[in-house]
């Protein structure tokens, strides 16, 4: 586990808000040296604390108006049957996370589609048809928002 | 061109250029314009919780009691409150709100779950998934 300080929990909302700002725009908002900056950005990026950097697009600008949460229960299960669903599941295009969850269902998938009719193609041609899957429950997103955490 | 740059956030203007076979001053003006529109929202780093030492990641499934008009308000007004949680999301479904815990281990995930969460206005009935493993993380559209 890496121990932050002040300056770097301040440092990685700045981040995760904005990952494209300099060293030096940083530093002088947080009283840092450009150099201290970067050293401090670097160490957090080595020891996996940042984990990368995401582009954020609005999905309905780009025609994907509706998003999914689906909660997928096998019905078989076993080893072999857990990394058939795993590899099918990451290939769907339209499929964007996969976690695998303890509780009520086995998975949590983020599936985007145009719309409605898009969805339910999806839905019937690409995860009703994968290997093991058995009860899926689906949940509509309406908003979404991303709050900095405890830093 | 948002291909390249969902697949790689930490190209520069001039190699996401290249990429796309196209030169920089019109990549510039490309991202501008898709900037103004509000298409591209911006690029964020990616906070492991895990290794800052929050083990510990449920999914919490939340009920509301619509018999009270305010219900979703009030109950996201005082969510956002609460430090360890990370995402708010609403849905037209089964559930009608999912928030995202994060907790040091399981005792710390107790502590909040009880004295934070259970707290929390007009809650008819919550759901726990606890998190094992993220196996696909790529948000990126299928463009």
């Amino acid at each position: 586990m890496t121990e932050i300080d002040a300056i770097d929990a301040k440092l990685l909302r700045a981040l995760a808000r904005d990952a494209t700002q300099s060293a030096g725009a940083l530093g002088r908002r947080l009283g840092l040296s450009q150099p201290a900056t970067w050293r401090r950005i670097r160490r957090l990026e080595e020891a996996g604390v940042i984990r990368g950097r995401q582009l954020r697009l609005d999905a309905e600008k780009l025609g994907f108006g509706v998003t999914v949460f689906l909660g997928v229960k096998l019905a078989l299960r076993g080893r072999v049957s857990l990394e058939d669903f795993e590899r099918a599941v990451t290939a769907i295009p339209e499929v964007q996370t996969v976690e695998h969850v303890l509780g009520l269902f086995d998975y949590r998938l983020r599936v985007v589609a145009r719309d409605i009719p898009d969805f339910e193609r999806v839905l019937r041609r690409r995860i009703m048809t994968l290997p093991g899957a058995g009860e899926v429950e689906a949940n509509v997103l309406l908003s979404e928002e991303r709050l900095p955490g405890p830093l | 061109m948002l291909r390249y740059w969902q697949a790689e956030p930490s190209l520069t203007q001039g190699e996401l250029a290249e990429r796309a076979g196209m030169t920089t001053g019109r990549a510039t003006r490309r991202i501008a314009r898709m900037q103004e529109l509000g298409v591209v929202q911006g690029v964020g780093a990616v906070i492991d919780w895990a290794a800052l030492g929050y083990s510990v990641e449920v999914s919490l499934r939340i009920t509301l009691d619509k018999t009270q008009g305010n219900a979703f308000d009030a109950f996201l007004a005082q969510a956002r409150k609460v430090p360890e949680v990370i995402e708010v999301q609403t849905f037209l479904g089964r559930v009608d709100v999912r928030l995202s815990i994060i907790a040091r281990d399981m005792a710390h995930y107790q502590q909040v779950y009880r004295s934070q969460i259970l707290a929390l206005p007009h809650i008819s009935e919550i759901e726990a998934l606890m998190h094992v493993a993220r196996i696909k993380t790529s948000k990126g559209l299928p463009l």
